[in-house]
Order: C-alpha cells, then sequence, then structure tokens
C-alpha cells in the first residue's frame, strides 16, 4: 500500500470517548470524505493515553502533533488548514507541546536520547532538511511570523536578554546584551553575521545543526535582523562542510521562493536577506575579528578591541555576530518562551548546550543537555562510560583551547563558570574523554602543535610562543626533557595567556597548563625517570620479553634491526640499545608475551 | 572643550583627555610605555604586545596602544609580573632573530636592539629553531632580510596605508609567517616603487637599501677614474642627523669638504640641475599651456612616483613631463657637456649621486635614461649610506671647515634648493615660468599655498590674466588620490607637483633613521629638514633658476636653448606602461569568498 501523507491516531480510550470523541471521529471522517482526501489518511485507534482530562485527543504524524480539548467544530478546521494546507492549528495544540518534544517522542525511548534535551537540533533527524515544507511543519517560520506581526524589536531584543541566552561559540557573552548593544548603534547599515566556522578539531555541532535544519538557522538570524534594524545577513561557513553549504544554499532558495527571505518579508515592511562566504581553511576565521577581516577580502587577522564588531564590525559598520547553535536556540526562545527557556540550566547559564562528545567512551555523538547537567551524567550516563574495562582518567573539555579535568571534577554542574573555575573551557562544546591509555603530555603536545600551526602569526606571544612550548613538550615526549622544563612550560603559558591578542592565543595554553596543575607527575615522570605511564611516547618506552614467551621467533622474524635474539622453544630477548620501538615485535606476538614498559 | 576624565597610573591619579587610548595619554603625561609595532601614523595593530599594561578589571593585559582610557580606568604600567612579561616577550623575538648584532648594519642604531638593552635580558630561555630564509636582493634599491623581521607589520601598513600600493602582506601562518610581496615573488619583479619607506619605518634590518659603500670605496682608490658626485638637496638637510646634529642644520659645505676628503675630483650640486629641470619643465609647461597639449602636466622628478604612474596610472603617461629627474639631467651633462669642456673620456668619468632617496638607485638603471652607450649616474648612494662612508673614512664632517662646489655644474639658486621640500618643485617652476610667460618679475616669490605637510595643497596664479591652477601632493597614497580627481576632471588643474614621499625628498627612503628620542617620519623632523632648505633659499641672493649663470652658460655653450633637439636628446625621456603583478587593480577588487 502506497505511504499515506498522514497518520492520524485517535485516543479511543474511556476517558475520551466520555467526551464524545467517537462523535468527534465521525465528523472528522466526514471531513476526510468532504474534501476526497480520505486515502491520504491513515487512521489509528488508540487506547488511554493518560491525558484524560484535555480529551478527546488526537495525535497527527508526521510531526507528532498533540491535539486535545476537540469540539466538533475543530474537525472542519484541522482538516482544511493542518490536512490540507499544511499548518497545524495552533491553538488546539495541547500547551505541553513545546518545540524539543518532537525529538524527544520519536527518540526518548534510546538510552543515549533519553537524557538529553534537544532544542538547538530539535529537528535534526525529525526532518528532511531539504523540504521547507517539513521545517514549516515543525513550527518553523511560526517564531518569525510572531516577531514580525506581534512584536517590535526593541521587544524581541527583551525577550532574548529575559532567556538568559548567552552565546554558544565559546565566550558565552549574554546575546540579549549584544543584540542590544548593536542595536543602539545609529548607523543604518548593520550586518548579522553567522559564524559557522567550527574549527575546533573533532567538533561538528555546528555542522550537524546546519546538514540537518538549516532553516533554524535562517529564521534566527532574520528575528536578529529585525531586531538591530539591519537588511543583511552573511552565513561564514567553513569550504570543508560542501554538504552544510549545499543545504544552506537550498535553504536560502526556498525561504526566499516562500517569502520569508527578501524584500518585504511576510508582507511587513521588514527586508531582510542572506548570502553565504566560504572560509578558506584557517582556525583563526572562527575569532569574530579574523572572520570578518575575512569577509572583507583581507587576511584573516583579527584586532584588538575595544571598537568591539557592535560598534564597528564588517566594513566598520555594527554587526551582529553569533554562533549557529545561538541563532539555533533563538526560534525557541520566541515560540517557547523566555520564562520557559530561562527556567532550563543553571543561575547564571540558561538553556542547553550541544557537547560533541568523543574518545574512549561507549557511545560518542553530539549529546544535547541542560546546562547544569554534570560532566558524569554525560560520560557515564548517555556516554555509557569506558569500554573494554579501563579507567577514567581525564576528560578534555573546549577543544584545542580548554583544559583537562581529572575524576575530582566529574561531579561539576555544567556551566560557563563552573568549568573555568574547573580550570578548562566550555568552548564550542568539545568533549573528549581520556582513559588511562592516554598520556597527558602527548595531549598537551597535540593541542599545542594544532594552536601553533594554526596560529595567525601576528602578535608575538602566539607565534613565538606557542612554537617555543611545543619545542619543550616534544623534548619530553621523546625523553629529552630537562629540569626546569615545566617551570618554563607555565611562565610561558601564563604570559600567553595574558599577553596574547586574541581568543586563539589567550586558550593555547590552556592544555598544557591544565595538564601540569592536574597531572604534574605524568610531566615529572617524563622528565626525571623518562618513564610514560600511559606507554604512548614511544621514545620512553622499551619493549620487554616476558617470561610466557615461547620462543616461535615470531617478533625476531619481523623485527627490521635485528633487535631480537634468542633460539626456538626459548625465550627471546630485545636488545634495548638495537631498537627503535616500531612496535612490530609487540604486534606479532600471538602469546601477549612482549610488554611495553 | 570636552570634559576630562580621571584615570589612574600606577596609583596616582590624572585628568586626561577622553576620547584616547591609554598610550597617548600616558605620553602626554611623561610616563614612555615601551613599544615596537605602534606608529602614530600607522594604523593601531596591537601585534607586538610589548606595550602591554594592567587595566583593573580586566583579565588580561592589554596594549596600551590600542585600549582607550575611561573615566576611572586603574592602569599599571611597570609591575614585576608585567615587566617579566614583557621582557619575556623580547626574548622570544630575540630568539627567532640572526644573533648577528656587531655585523649588522643597524648595530647601534636599530630599536630592537634598543629595547632588548632597555629590557634587561642577561639569559635566554626559550631558544630554540630560528626561522631561515634567503635575502631578497633582486631589487635596484630596497632589499629584504626575512630573517630580521620582527612581523610588526610597520612595513605592511606603510605600504598599504600610507603609500597605497599595497606591495607588502603577511604571508603564511604560525612559525612561518612571513612579510613578502605576492607570491613572494621577489621585489625587484612585484610592484615596489622603491620608495624606501619601508626602510624608514623598519624597526631592524628587514629592510635596508642596496649598499654600494664596498664598490665605492673600490673605485674612489681607481686612478684611473675621474670621480665625480653630486648630492641632493634634502642630504645637506638632513646628514646631520646622522652624526648625532639636531635635525634641520644645513651641513651642505661641510658634506662638500667631505665629499672632497672622501676622495671625489669634483662635487656638483644636483641643486644646479634642478635649476636646469625647472628651465625644460617650465618651459614644457608654457608650450603645453599655449599650444593645447595634454594637461595637467605632472611632474616626474620623483622616481618611485614614476613607477607608481607606470603600473597604476599608465592611461596618465601623456600627462607626465618627459624630463628627466635633475639627478639624470646632472649624470647627462656631466658626461657631456663637463667632459667635453675639460677634455675627459666620458667612459673614464665615475658619476655618483648621494640621493635621500632609494628610488633614484632603481632610476639611474633604467635603461631608458641611458645615451651613447653610457648610464648618467653609475652609483647611487643614500645619505645613510654617505653618513657611513664618512664615517668609515674617519672624516669629522661636524667639524670641518664647509668648502664650496665645483664649477660649472655647482652653483644653484635658491628655487634649486627647495627642491627637496614638498611644493619646492611647484613653487621653483612657478618663479620661472610665471616670468617666461609674462616677461615680468615675479615679486611673491614665496608661495605659500603650496608649503607646509597637508597630504594634497592646492593653489592657483594668474599669469597675464589666466587662471593657472596648481596641486601638490606627497606620499604615494596621497598622489593616488590627487590623480583620481584628475580622472575625473581633467580641467581642473594645470599643473601637478607629485612627490613619492611623505613630506616630500626630505622624507625619503634613504634619509638617516630616527635619532633615539624621535620616530621615524616624524613631522616636527620632515618640517625642520624642510625649513632649512627654505632658509637656505632666502640667504641666496639669485633666488629664480634662470638666473642661475652657470645654467645660462650651459645653455649657451651646449644645450642651445631649452626644449632644444639636444636638451631632447639628453635631457628628456619617455615612460611605459608596466602591468602590475601579482596584484588585482584596485577597480576589479570584489568580496573574498563569495558563493554564487
Amino acid at each position: 500500500m502506497a505511504d499515506k501523507q498522514y497518520k492520524l491516531t485517535f485516543c479511543d480510550g474511556s476517558g475520551c470517548l466520555k467526551n464524545h470523541a467517537r462523535e468527534f471521529r465521525q465528523l472528522f471522517e466526514e471531513e476526510l470524505r468532504r474534501h476526497q482526501i480520505q486515502q491520504n489518511v491513515q487512521i489509528h485507534l488508540s487506547g488511554c493515553l493518560g491525558m484524560c482530562t484535555k480529551g478527546p485527543i488526537l495525535i497527527v504524524n508526521p510531526g507528532y502533533i498533540l491535539y486535545g480539548n476537540l469540539r466538533s467544530e475543530d474537525a472542519p478546521e484541522i482538516v482544511q488548514e493542518h490536512l490540507i494546507n499544511g499548518k497545524p492549528v495552533s491553538r488546539l495544540i495541547i500547551q505541553e507541546d513545546h518545540l524539543y518534544n518532537r525529538f524527544f517522542r520519536i527518540f526518548g525511548d534510546s538510552e543515549f536520547f533519553g537524557r538529553q534535551m534537544r532544542i538547538a537540533l530539535r529537528n535534526c533527524g525529525v526532518i528532511d532538511p531539504e523540504k521547507i515544507d517539513d521545517y514549516l511543519a515543525m513550527r518553523g517560520y511560526e517564531a518569525l511570523a510572531k516577531v514580525l506581526t506581534e512584536m517590535t524589536p526593541q521587544q524581541v531584543i527583551e525577550e532574548v536578554k529575559k532567556s538568559g541566552l548567552r552565546g554558544r561559540g565559546g565566550a558565552g557573552f549574554p546575546t540579549g546584551l549584544k543584540w542590544e548593544y548593536t542595536a543602539k548603534q545609529s548607523d543604518p547599515e548593520k550586518y548579522v553575521i553567522c559564524n559557522a566556522d567550527e574549527g575546533d578539531p573533532g567538533a561538528f555541532m555546528d555542522r550537524s545543526a546546519i546538514e540537518g535544519d538549516p532553516h533554524t538557522v535562517l529564521e534566527g538570524m532574520i528575528i536578529g535582523g529585525y531586531a538591530i534594524g539591519s537588511r543583511q545577513g552573511i552565513i561564514y561557513i567553513r569550504a570543508e562542510y560542501p554538504l552544510a553549504v549545499q543545504r544552506l544554499k537550498k535553504a536560502i532558495e526556498d525561504a526566499r521562493r516562500e517569502g520569508f527571505l527578501g524584500e518585504r518579508i511576510l508582507g511587513t515592511d521588514f527586508s531582510f536577506d542572506i548570502r553565504i562566504c566560504l572560509g578558506a581553511g584557517a582556525f583563526v576565521c572562527g575569532e569574530e575579528t579574523a572572520l570578518i577581516h575575512s569577509i572583507e577580502g583581507a587576511r584573516g587577522m583579527p584586532r584588538p578591541r575595544p571598537p568591539y564588531p557592535s560598534v564597528s564590525g564588517l566594513f566598520g559598520k555594527p554587526t551582529l555576530i553569533n554562533n549557529v547553535e545561538t541563532w539555533a536556540n533563538i526560534p525557541v526562545i520566541i515560540i517557547d518562551g523566555a520564562d520557559w527557556f530561562s527556567r532550563i540550566g543553571t543561575a547564571t547559564s540558561k538553556g542547553t548546550k550541544v557537547f560533541a562528545l568523543a574518545g574512549k567512551v561507549r557511545n560518542t555523538g553530539l549529546v544535547e543537555v541542560p546546562m547544569g547537567t554534570t560532566l558524569r551524567d554525560i560520560i557515564f550516563g548517555i556516554g555509557g562510560g569506558i569500554p573494554n574495562g579501563k579507567k577514567f582518567k581525564a576528560v578534555q573539555t573546549g577543544g584545542p583551547s580548554g583544559g583537562c579535568l581529572p575524576e575530582k571534577y566529574l561531579d561539576t554542574q555544567i556551566d560557563y563558570e563552573s568549568l573555568a573555575k574547573a580550570g578548562s573551557i566550555m568552548g564550542s562544546g568539545g568533549m573528549i574523554v581520556i582513559d588511562e591509555d592516554s598520556c597527558m603530555v602527548r595531549m598537551a603536545r597535540f593541542f599545542v602543535e594544532f594552536t601553533q600551526d594554526e596560529s595567525c602569526g601576528k602578535c608575538t606571544p602566539c607565534r613565538e610562543g606557542t612554537k617555543r612550548m611545543l619545542e619543550i613538550l616534544t623534548r619530553i615526549t621523546r625523553g629529552q626533557g630537562k629540569p626546569g622544563d615545566i617551570e618554563k612550560l607555565e611562565r610561558l603559558g601564563t604570559m600567553i595567556q595574558k599577553a596574547s591578542l586574541c581568543g586563539l592565543g589567550q586558550s593555547a595554553p590552556n592544555p598544557v597548563l591544565s595538564t601540569i596543575r592536574n597531572f604534574r607527575e605524568e610531566y615529572e615522570e617524563h622528565i626525571h625517570q623518562k618513564k610514560c605511564r600511559a606507554h604512548e611516547c614511544t621514545a620512553l618506552l622499551s619493549f620487554v620479553v616476558q617470561d610466557n614467551c615461547v620462543g616461535c621467533g615470531a617478533c625476531k622474524r619481523v623485527c627490521p634491526v635485528n633487535a631480537v635474539s634468542g633460539n626456538r622453544k626459548e625465550k627471546h630477548s630485545i636488545n634495548p640499545n638495537l631498537c627503535i620501538k616500531c612496535g612490530q615485535c609487540y604486534d606479532a606476538c600471538k602469546f601477549n608475551a612482549i610488554a611495553k614498559v | 572643550m570636552s570634559r576630562l576624565i580621571t584615570i589612574t597610573i600606577n596609583d596616582k591619579p590624572y585628568q586626561v583627555e577622553p576620547n584616547q587610548t591609554i598610550m597617548q595619554a600616558a605620553d602626554k603625561l611623561g610616563f614612555h610605555i615601551p613599544r615596537l609595532c605602534y606608529h602614530p601614523k600607522l594604523s593601531i595593530e596591537g601585534a607586538c604586545r610589548v606595550c602591554i599594561v594592567e587595566v583593573e578589571g580586566m583579565k588580561n593585559y592589554v596594549a596600551s596602544c590600542a585600549f582607550p582610557v575611561s573615566d576611572g580606568m586603574k592602569i599599571r604600567t611597570n609591575t614585576q609580573a608585567l615587566r617579566t612579561a614583557r621582557r619575556d616577550i623580547i626574548e622570544l623575538i630575540l630568539d627567532n632573530h640572526p644573533q648577528d648584532c656587531h655585523t649588522c648594519e643597524r648595530d647601534g642604531n636599530c630599536e630592537l636592539q634598543r629595547l632588548a638593552a632597555s629590557m634587561g635580558i642577561r639569559a635566554r630561555h626559550f631558544e630554540g629553531e630560528r626561522k631561515r630564509y634567503e635575502k631578497d636582493l633582486s631589487s635596484e634599491a630596497v632589499i629584504r632580510d626575512p630573517e630580521k623581521c620582527i612581523l610588526c607589520g610597520r612595513c605592511v601598513r606603510m605600504c598599504s596605508e600610507i603609500q597605497q600600493v599595497h606591495n607588502l602582506t603577511q604571508a603564511h601562518r604560525g612559525f612561518h609567517t612571513v612579510v613578502m610581496p605576492a607570491y613572494n615573488m621577489p621585489m625587484g619583479e612585484s610592484v615596489c616603487t622603491a620608495c624606501g619607506q619601508c626602510i624608514n619605518v623598519c624597526p631592524t634590518a628587514a629592510f635596508l637599501e642596496k649598499n654600494y659603500t664596498q664598490e665605492l670605496f673600490e673605485k674612489l682608490n681607481d686612478p684611473n677614474l675621474v670621480k665625480v658626485v653630486q648630492f641632493a638637496p634634502s642630504v645637506r638637510a638632513a646628514i646631520g642627523e646622522a652624526f648625532g646634529l639636531e635635525p634641520g642644520l644645513n651641513m651642505e659645505g661641510q658634506l662638500i669638504a667631505s665629499l672632497r676628503k672622501l676622495g671625489f675630483d669634483y662635487v656638483f650640486d644636483t641643486q644646479f640641475a634642478a635649476d636646469l629641470t625647472i628651465m625644460e619643465e617650465a618651459s614644457e609647461f608654457l608650450e603645453r599651456l599655449q599650444s593645447g597639449g595634454v594637461l595637467p602636466m605632472i611632474t616626474s622628478c620623483s622616481s618611485a612616483w614614476m613607477k607608481c604612474l607606470e603600473q597604476f596610472y599608465p592611461d596618465l603617461i601623456p600627462n607626465v613631463s618627459t624630463c628627466k629627474s635633475p639627478m639624470s639631467m646632472q649624470g647627462a651633462v656631466t658626461k657631456t657637456y663637463f667632459a667635453k669642456k675639460k677634455k675627459i673620456d666620458p667612459r673614464k668619468i665615475l658619476s655618483v649621486a648621494v640621493m635621500c632617496c632609494t628610488a633614484k638607485k632603481y632610476e639611474a638603471a633604467r635603461p631608458e635614461l641611458m645615451f651613447d652607450g653610457m648610464r648618467g649616474v653609475d652609483i647611487v648612494v643614500t645619505t645613510r649610506e654617505a653618513a657611513w662612508m664618512i664615517k668609515s673614512a674617519g672624516i669629522d664632517l661636524v667639524n670641518i671647515q664647509p668648502e664650496e662646489p665645483d664649477h660649472p655644474l655647482g652653483i644653484s639658486s635658491g628655487a634649486g634648493a627647495i627642491f627637496g621640500a614638498t611644493g619646492g618643485v611647484m613653487e621653483a617652476a612657478i618663479r620661472t615660468a610665471y616670468e617666461l610667460y609674462t616677461g615680468e618679475t615675479l615679486v611673491d616669490i614665496e608661495v605659500e599655498a603650496v608649503r607646509g605637510l597637508k597630504g594634497i595643497k592646492e593653489g592657483s596664479i594668474v599669469m597675464d590674466g589666466k587662471e593657472i591652477r596648481v596641486a601638490v601632493a606627497h606620499g604615494l597614497g596621497n598622489a593616488c588620490r590627487l590623480l583620481e580627481r584628475v580622472r575625473q576632471d581633467p580641467s581642473r588643474y594645470h599643473f601637478i607637483e607629485i612627490m613619492g614621499c611623505p613630506g616630500g625628498c626630505v622624507g625619503g627612503g634613504g634619509q638617516p633613521y630616527a635619532q633615539i628620542n624621535s620616530i621615524p617620519l616624524d613631522d616636527e623632523n620632515l618640517r625642520k629638514r624642510a625649513q632649512a632648505l627654505y632658509d637656505l633659499d632666502k640667504a641666496k641672493t639669485i633666488r629664480r633658476s634662470h638666473d642661475n649663470p652657470d645654467v645660462q652658460k650651459l645653455y649657451k655653450e651646449f644645450l642651445q636653448s631649452p626644449l632644444s633637439p639636444v636638451s631632447h636628446q639628453y635631457l628628456h625621456t619617455h615612460y611605459k606602461a608596466k602591468t602590475p603583478v601579482g596584484i588585482i587593480p584596485r577597480n576589479e577588487r570584489t568580496l573574498s569568498g563569495d558563493s554564487k
């Protein structure tokens, strides 16, 4: 049988029957026949849903629209407006229906999704991102309509301020305040920018949000444009996201066609358009002033602030720049209300945050939870804990700009302040779980290598300082650490944090300083005992044949430098002076008789 | 009158104007916060992080060159933590810098050296890999040494913001960041105009003029050569600074004596040729004016400006005077008129020019300026190179007895002297053009309208009832702005003077480095150097080019008359459009990353 366009579920439980549910259903079916759409609709009956005070209940899918308190005269309206015109009848939808509920209804029974609260990602996995009709069916652009017809720009700003939303790009600046500053500027030419550069390695929150629900970003930006008095939005997206770019282009095209972008939107005096600007492969272009320079055609180097972009940004004009995830929250705040939004989260950090959970954890992926959720809940609850029976060692938050937090911080309730207090940052939401098999020194070195490579080179502390930190860390991981190296790293790191021009430099030493603070013994072991307890730094490893060696000779055969000696059926041995630590013998041994010590 | 605000610096309150940066306020109060990349004439970069200070309430240090003062701000400039941070930052720069101060051209006169000394860096904590780059010796005029570069960005800003040539940019990232022309092409092939302003603003030896002192010393010791030298007006007004004297002293006589002691057989004066240039150029202008020739006419003595025009404004080539620059005219008459007079084989003449200018090195090598198979000027050395040679030869320029230049190419009028200041060429030309055209003496020969440091100056003079509108620009950026006006309305001006360097030739790329208590391109210094020339003009009895008796003799004996065939052969040239390489023409630039 061909797929029906709609699936209707009428509650047929006693409570609803008492409220004339069957009569309602009969009228409804008559309406369907009157409009001759009965073949497009599949009708189910269900048992009691348990929401008896609100009966009769009707559930319409797709979209899990929950209608309640239905009366006979509502049937024609639902059929005409929702089933034929595709516009769900808001006044009949039962109030517990927040935008994020739809996702939860579909996926909430899974261990991974059940504890999440998907606000920014509410439509991802639910709708077809290339169909604007799907977005509309999920109350898409309803927030924009409300804003344009019922609210003044100042009211919009007040609502965003009241919500307590803070920038999700990492800095956590109060979004409403930023909107207010930009709106206050008297220059008639203003810009709205979406920062979709997402440079943190391993971060894919923004990519997923755009690939899965591009319209929410557009809607947020148009509302932002209205609030501050701008006509032009720009999405700066890294070129390494071709699918996201393609989806954005389609979404912009469709939005223009349907009248959500362009001149006189929805018949009002407000005009706004959005264009796409591609990044060119520089992490530093995620920094707001560097991003602005990149759009202007100049080299992507940050500049000192003040002046802040809200006063003087793109082409010297007042510019509102926010992260993808920030924009994605705006329609929700408008529809579900700032009051509701501000009840989620902690005292200082409202709403939810999307984290990219990765590393040594069973369930990796995107996790959106209310602020205030503990690290333990995310890693062990949603993440499923550490696989292979290994022990948790640390969690690295905030990408290459963040710190490594050991076990004692697992009960930290995540928000901007608590993570900073613990010595890390929220950043864009990267969360990498580290187990006992990871070397903290190597990890610090990995991140500094990244930031040194991506440093724009403008300011001395970042350009030169991260290079020197990298050299010291490389020496340490190669067994060439010297006494005084830790103190040098601390001295350099502190100076780079405090003296650098932009956030890249200011946060580049975080991985180093936090690992020194929380795992100093590992550094000392590397330097003084030339030992790597995680057995990751190959220069500090010895490969030693254990007593359970049966003398098969497999290791001897694969050794490229003839460092293995021994007779058949006798315990073999490895000459440490010849061993180049390639690890071939370790891989070749079927008896686990070679240990890395 | 804006309300004063109160800020606290190192626990003491001060009343200052609002709307300025911490550094500006501190400078006025006598707190000199150390700095490297900041320059008052260039945009704020905030790159070196040497000028960092602590502001109460800010988590991190702020760059005082960029951070604005506000009422109640509490600032600390010299805490122990700040001193350590600054010291470490300077050390980081030193760690990625060649350790060859003793053999470096800027030893003793280097901003990095001075800063390092003031930080008291006695040990190196962070030494590691040092960047390695080849020196770029491809240009005739300006050489690049990226190993000495500290990435302050002054050259980039100077070349883009003030000169508007946009030849230089930072490229690559991290440790591999380097300042270079587009695609790392050799300077000699790039759009570099050789103006040398990058050298003026560079705090180290990352940019230097191409050095000919060794070659010149060798040739000075060659007994088979007749060594002839000329020196520009601006050289005498500034060379004293290289010997520790204050700016604005005219060291003409001492310089002539020193050059003789250095080994030159004849010391001539470029100011003589300046008078000659005025004869030719004023005549050329009047001819265009009277016979419907291309107007406005634009002066051509600035070689950086000529390269800029050929690259970016080739459509205006017909407007440019065909006259060579005074230096090249001097070279030409030296190897023809002078050689004949003294019965010297011109091929045995070593024609040297001491110039305030780096682009003159490029100019002297231009093939179009050759005649009879010879270059007019064989070697150009800058004021800096000449000062070094004089010191190296143990000559005491400061105290030596002043001497007079040689005949027949040594005497000059006051009009020739003021060539070094912006507006000077125009003023000199007006003095002669007026009298040639009207037959009357111009009484008010000091034309105030074209004097001073305003970027573009306008004026007019009435000659026999005809209003002649003139304009003067200095610095290539102002020149470009002026030319846009010309493109829009060619009838707006009749005669335009352009000098490629800010302040005119007195601010040339070859002038002495700023002294310890000053900064490069300081307006006061430029004014003082120019004033030395204006004073020199005032002190002379002959103040008009056409009154120069040796110039009159030159025409009588050799050139016959201005614009004669002989004059055209030796004193005039032509220009060619040059395609700029590696740079998008202004009208073709669009926004980056535009996705259609």
